[in-house]
């Protein structure tokens, strides 16, 4: 065994002296194995990069929310009949789920504005891409909104339909450089509302997070300016560790409340974090297979590059191969010279295609911050692992053509 | 595997003094070689039953135009081919039908070769280059190391160690080859047309070095088709189409 293990590493020297040799060569040679491999890495950062922010993107709206929809989440091209002719969920629902739902620690109901962005204006300045959204108080402590100033509204507030609102970030941002935006009047879609609170900064994933130019009212003050908005959400959030005990409750009171019959599937949908976490896992699953696809193209070509110039490597050194076979090599003795060397010299490209999946996953990290790319330390392993194994597949041939040569016609080869 | 049972083999053809032919100190026995190459239509006889034998410390040249079968005979000697039928025993082991990776064992422990182009690795040092053998039979890297730096002083080229072959003139990378040859204290030195590849005093030179190596004991065997080279050894076995014409004392 230990025998066996000076020879490798005998041969391991020889291989690196002989990469040294043909730098060029073999630099051309790899190119393939060096680009599948930063392929691998680079997709597998950028992967990992989306996720870790998808997760603390999600995570910031707290782990025990439970979002309920008229529709099941996720990416739908067309409606069914029965899915068009559904309902909207009705405030009276988030009443039941906090009523009847005993792992259900606080509900809150959001509203959204039909159409286009309203915009908002501060003393003749003017912001278009502002929203505005009603929610009841609790919405706030659900989904876990810092408040960086003000208060959130109260109940009274909410039921009295007075016109007070919280603000996102951008808004203080844009509106209220070095002042002081409790107190103030702001004006969205004609109405003027009070400023009684503002929030921080949001994580986004990708872009920016809209919740930062929304402007947000009171729910039954919302109702009132618009009483032709339908859509409720709900969010329900769990008593802790209590997820799926809350989920089977939520889902017990809205099928009786949508009088949904005992043989109908449900007519609304949840989603929770880690659902969405895990529906954008299918997704970069789907894209990092299509890579995998590629970046294997692209490492069978360098494969069949890295057999091509091994042959060349036989070819040149058959009078070598007959010296070394005159004084004792093996047969195996060859085949692992030359299989060394063809792994070497993957594995050398494999190298260097990590490195530069690193210097790309900085560029990614540093030209666009939202994407927060890391090198996963799976990927260095795999990369590497499939580059050495590019050359003990690809080198097998040419290192069996080696050692099969006869020793007599080797010393004689000019 | 016992050697010498069947036959008792005919020896001392070519004694000459050193030691009583005996089996113990027969280093090669060849027994009726016959070496045939199959062409399309015909077979080629290379060798057609040659019998001789070696005794340990003997300095033989095997002598004969091209085309006679010394070629072949010495890829035989060497274990680098095995012979069509016949025996051939090296320092008592019948190899004449050994795997070619237990062929590749006796090569490295029993035979030194030195070719006639020398045939040392360009890339690497006259040590490395010396201590090749070595790496084929699990030395260890600092007992081959010893070993080397010995061997290349017995051949006058310590101070060349480090050099490669192209930094070295013909005579030494024949040095270094005769070096490499010695390093596995083989049973036989085979040597293929040493000098052919240098000048007449280059060529002394090397043949001096293999008379030196001759008187320190060691059994060489010389294949050559000049009568000069041959006439340096002490005993000249002539090859003529494929059979032992003539086996000669001299010196």
């Amino acid at each position: 065994m230990a025998k066996q293990l000076r020879n490798i590493r005998e041969n391991l020297l020889l291989a690196l002296d002989t990469l040294r040799t043909h730098k060029f060569r073999s630099f051309l040679t790899v190119l393939g194995v060096l680009i599948g491999t930063t392929t691998v890495i680079g997709v597998a950062s950028i992967i990992t990069g989306l996720n870790n922010r998808l997760v603390d993107t999600m995570e910031q709206y707290g782990s025990r929310s439970i979002y309920i929809f008229k529709f099941e989440p996720g990416i739908r091209f067309n409606l069914t009949r029965e899915e068009r002719m559904r309902k909207p969920l009705q405030y009276q629902d988030a009443v039941a789920i906090r009523q009847y739902c005993p792992d259900v620690e606080e509900v809150a109901v959001d509203m959204f504005y039909n159409g286009p962005a309203p915009g908002a204006k501060y003393k003749g300045q003017e912001m278009l891409d502002a929203g505005i959204q009603g929610a009841t108080a609790e919405d706030f402590s659900i989904n876990g909104a810092t408040f960086v100033d003000g208060r959130p509204y109260t109940e009274l507030e909410d039921t009295h339909r007075l016109n007070v609102a919280v603000i996102g970030s951008d808004i203080t941002k844009r509106f209220f450089q070095g002042e002081d935006p409790i107190g103030k009047d702001i004006i969205v879609g004609g109405n003027t509302f009070r400023i009684i609170g503002a929030l921080g900064k949001r994580l986004s994933f990708l872009g920016d997070n809209s919740d930062d130019r929304t402007v947000y009212i009171p729910y039954w003050t919302f109702r009132k300016i618009y009483p032709d908005a339908k859509e409720n959400l709900i969010v329900a959030m769990a008593t802790p560790n209590r997820m799926n005990e809350a989920m089977d409750e939520i889902t017990a009171v809205m099928r009786r409340m949508r009088k949904v019959k005992p043989d109908q599937e449900n007519n609304f949908g949840m989603a929770t974090a880690d659902s969405v976490i895990k529906q954008f896992n299918q997704i970069t699953g789907m894209v990092a297979l299509v890579m995998v696809v590629l970046s294997s193209i692209g490492l069978l070509v360098g494969g069949i590059g890295v057999m091509n110039i091994m042959l060349v490597s036989v070819t040149e050194r058959t009078r070598e191969i007959g010296v070394r076979k005159a004084i004792g090599a093996r047969r195996q003795d060859i085949v692992w010279q030359f299989l060394l060397e063809a792994m070497t010299l993957t594995g050398a490209g494999g190298v260097m295609g990590i490195i530069l999946g690193y210097v790309l996953n900085f560029s990614i990290r540093t030209l666009f911050p939202s994407v927060p790319s890391s090198v996963p330390l799976w990927s260095v392993f795999l990369g590497f692992l499939v580059s050495i194994s590019i050359g003990l597949f690809f080198g097998m041939w040419p290192a069996m053509k080696a050692s099969r040569l006869d020793p007599i016609v080797a010393l004689h080869h000019e | 595997m016992e050697p010498f049972s069947t036959t008792e083999p005919e020896v001392g053809t070519g004694r000459d003094g050193y030691d009583s032919p005996s089996p113990d100190n027969i280093v090669i026995l060849a027994q009726d070689l016959w070496k045939t190459y199959d062409m399309e239509a015909i077979s080629v006889n290379a060798l057609s039953g040659v019998s001789f034998s070696i005794v340990r410390g003997e300095y033989v040249a095997i002598m004969g135009p091209s085309g006679s079968g010394k070629s072949t005979l010495m890829n035989l000697i060497g274990c680098l081919d095995t012979p069509t039928s016949g025996q051939y025993w090296l320092n008592g082991r019948l190899v004449s039908e050994l795997t070619d990776d237990e062929l590749a064992y006796i090569r490295n422990k029993e035979i030194g070769f030195v070719f006639q182009t020398f045939n040392l690795l360009a890339r690497a040092s006259a040590l490395h280059n010396v201590e090749l053998p070595l790496i084929y039979n699990g030395t260890p890297p600092a007992e081959r190391l010893e070993r080397a730096e010995e061997v290349l002083r017995k051949v006058d080229l310590g101070d060349r160690m480090d050099h490669r072959p192209n930094e070295l003139s013909g005579g030494q990378r024949q040095r270094v080859a005769v070096a490499r040859a010695l390093i596995n204290n083989p049973s036989i030195i085979l040597a293929d047309e040493p000098t052919g590849n240098l000048d007449s005093a280059t060529g002394d030179e090397i043949m001096n070095l293999f008379e030196r190596l001759h008187q320190s004991g060691n059994t060489i065997v010389l294949v050559t088709h000049e009568h000069d080279i041959a006439a340096r050894a002490h005993r000249i076995i002539h090859i003529r189409d494929g059979k032992i014409d003539r086996d000669e004392k001299v010196g």
